[in-house]
């Protein structure tokens, strides 16, 4: 159905497309295992939203994405794209409606990076005109120059420039969902964050559904509207949005997982432009600007190196909106936990903990 | 054309020509090429180069095959290989001389046995280019919708080019050496007037002529094929140029 959607729209240049991922009660055995790889996974991904699959190897969180495209088959359970169940669908059919980005990306190297975006819309019979002209909007797209970059082979690119034509290749035929194992595994620290970076603002732009598979919990809270969290065994652990995840873990294991440091991740999810600042009159001479994208986690990381003095808020024109101090964050992060001490826990072990501990 | 060289005269005549350099027998005598290119050298060089493109034509076929089913099906690699090595180390003479009595001393046994050389070469470096494709690659291929079909013929053979080729090279050179011993049994090739030439005494210029031939035959195959394959794959090229 998407296939036939796709041919009908006009021009290349719609991203058109997203649908909602629904598994329910999602299970895979492999024979002569005892133990199952995924053990009863439900959970729903919005159209047009990144849910990030984390969780400790052996959790069985990429065999829970190939379970989707049924690069792995099912044991029981369902799973529905667009309301409809995958498994009513041609494999191949399916799979040309799923991008599909893998760690080691998988560039075909013997062809060209324009050939290599242009593989499903090949496999799905499009005219030449209307693959090339997607092609350039791609190339456009993830910041590589089409005149320069569309003849050249794999080998000739960049660890950077091969993550991304992987991107592109996976987009080209406008699917309503995508699915990323690790894409940004193979990449050093530095470029990783750039294409961190640069996927969700094409996200932005483009809004697809997207299965994003990772074991890196930061990567989890940067990329993730939702997190689905798999314990060992691929159960699922707790499935929320990042916020939530380190405000209220489900369990230990999760808590664990996330790591002691969470109250400083959580830090990294608020933004100074949603927080209150202060005015700027009265507080002394800023010590340093930041920009008002940045997160209180990084406000606080300058301000404990500005040496007590306070932080200028600036805007995208470079105007000062407001100012930090290192009082005035404390503040702001003692409110907040105040009001989470006062929402009811999601773990009534915690809670009950909790009560015993004030009454004594 | 085949029978052009067994009609014509064979053995060169030194009365008839009674070139003084021929009588001496010289290194090489550009009267006696010129007198025998049409009539003895030319001949044999077509009929070499039929014989090894119909050897490494069916052989090639064959290889093929095996090579795509036992790459779909493991199991086959083993018998396979276990026959087409057994092929290759019976020695070329005395398999030429096993063939001519069930087969006759014809086009078939030689080219029998010009192919059963040809096939372990062949199979061998097929299969290792198709098993040289990159998991990832594969996954991706699966990933986005590819069909076994459109895998093979769109990632695996292409990618599987470059060790194809090089076993072409490999069994061109191979058939063009081995065909001049095909003579012993059916008298064809650059191995008539090779023969010719080491029982007239030996004649130096019919054997240095004939020889020489192929060698330069197999060069040039060589040189063709390395041609060919720099054609097809200029993404193996490419390696160094990032």
């Amino acid at each position: 159905m998407f296939s036939e959607d796709t041919a009908h729209l006009e021009g290349p240049s719609a991203f058109a497309q997203a649908a909602e991922l629904e598994l329910r009660g999602v299970s895979k055995r492999y024979p002569g295992q005892r133990e199952p790889a995924i053990a009863d996974l439900s959970f729903t991904v919005p159209a047009g939203e990144v849910c990030v699959l984390v969780g400790p190897s052996g959790s069985g969180k990429t065999t829970a994405m190939r379970l989707i495209n049924r690069m792995v088959p099912l044991t029981s359970g369902e799973i529905l794209l667009g309301g409809r169940s995958v498994l009513e669908r041609d494999p191949r059919e399916l799979r040309r409606e799923i991008g599909y980005v893998i760690q080691q990306i998988g560039l075909f190297p013997h062809l060209t990076v324009a050939e290599n975006i242009a593989t499903v819309p090949r496999l799905l019979g499009w005219a030449k005109e209307r693959t090339a002209a997607r092609v350039d909007e791609l190339l456009a797209l993830i910041g590589l120059d089409p005149e320069e970059m569309a003849g050249r082979y794999p080998a000739q690119l960049s660890g950077g420039q091969r993550q991304r034509v992987g991107v592109a290749r996976a987009l080209a035929a406008d699917p309503p969902l995508m699915l990323m194992d690790e894409p940004f595994g193979a990449i050093d620290p530095i470029n990783r964050t750039k294409l961190q970076d640069e996927f969700l603002a094409l996200q932005a732009k483009v809004k697809k559904t997207v299965v994003f598979v990772t074991h890196d919990i930061d990567e989890a809270i940067k990329m993730g509207d939702r997190i689905a969290i798999l314990r060992e065994g691929g159960a699922l652990a707790q499935y929320d949005t990042p916020k939530e995840i380190l405000a209220r873990p489900a369990d230990e294991f999760v808590a664990e997982f996330v790591g002691a440091d969470r109250g400083i991740k959580r830090l990294s999810l608020t933004r100074l432009a949603d927080v209150e600042l202060l005015t700027p009159n009265g507080t002394g001479p800023a010590a340093e600007r930041i920009p008002a994208s940045a997160s209180v986690k990084d406000a606080l990381s300058v301000l404990l190196t500005a040496g007590g003095r306070p932080l200028a808020v600036v805007d995208g024109e470079q105007r000062v909106t407001g100012l930090v101090t290192l009082a005035h964050l404390e503040r702001l992060i003692a409110e907040e936990a105040d009001g989470e001490r006062s929402a009811p826990a999601s773990d009534p072990g915690e809670a009950r903990a909790g009560g015993g501990e004030a009454s004594a | 054309m085949l029978h052009l060289a067994a009609s014509g005269p064979v053995i060169p005549n030194f009365s008839a020509h009674s070139s003084s350099c021929a009588v001496h027998n010289r290194l090489l005598c550009w009267d006696w090429l010129k007198a025998n290119w049409g009539l003895v050298l030319w001949p044999a060089l077509r009929q070499h180069v039929v014989l090894t493109l119909i050897a490494v034509g069916i052989g090639f076929a064959i290889s093929m095959t095996l090579a795509l089913y036992a790459h779909r099906h493991r199991w086959a690699e083993r018998p396979v290989m276990l026959f087409t090595t057994f092929l290759y180390t019976i020695p070329s003479l005395a398999l030429f001389e096993l063939l001519v009595a069930p087969v006759g001393q014809n086009v078939f046994a030689a080219e029998i046995a010009l192919v059963s050389y040809t096939l372990l070469i062949l199979f061998r470096n097929i299969l290792t280019g198709l098993r040289s494709v990159p998991g990832e690659v594969l996954e991706a291929a699966e990933g986005m919708g590819m069909t076994p079909r459109q895998t093979l013929l769109r990632i695996e053979l292409p990618l599987a080019l470059p060790a194809i080729v090089a076993g072409l090279r490999i069994a061109v050179v191979t058939i063009i050496a081995l065909a001049t011993i095909v003579y012993t049994i059916y008298d064809r090739g650059l191995g008539v007037p090779i023969h010719q030439a080491l029982g007239e005494g030996p004649f130096k210029t019919e054997l240095l002529a004939a020889g020489g031939m192929a060698i330069l035959l197999a060069l040039l195959a060589d040189g063709l094929l390395v041609g060919l394959q720099r054609a097809l794959t200029p993404w193996a090229r490419m390696r160094s140029a990032a």
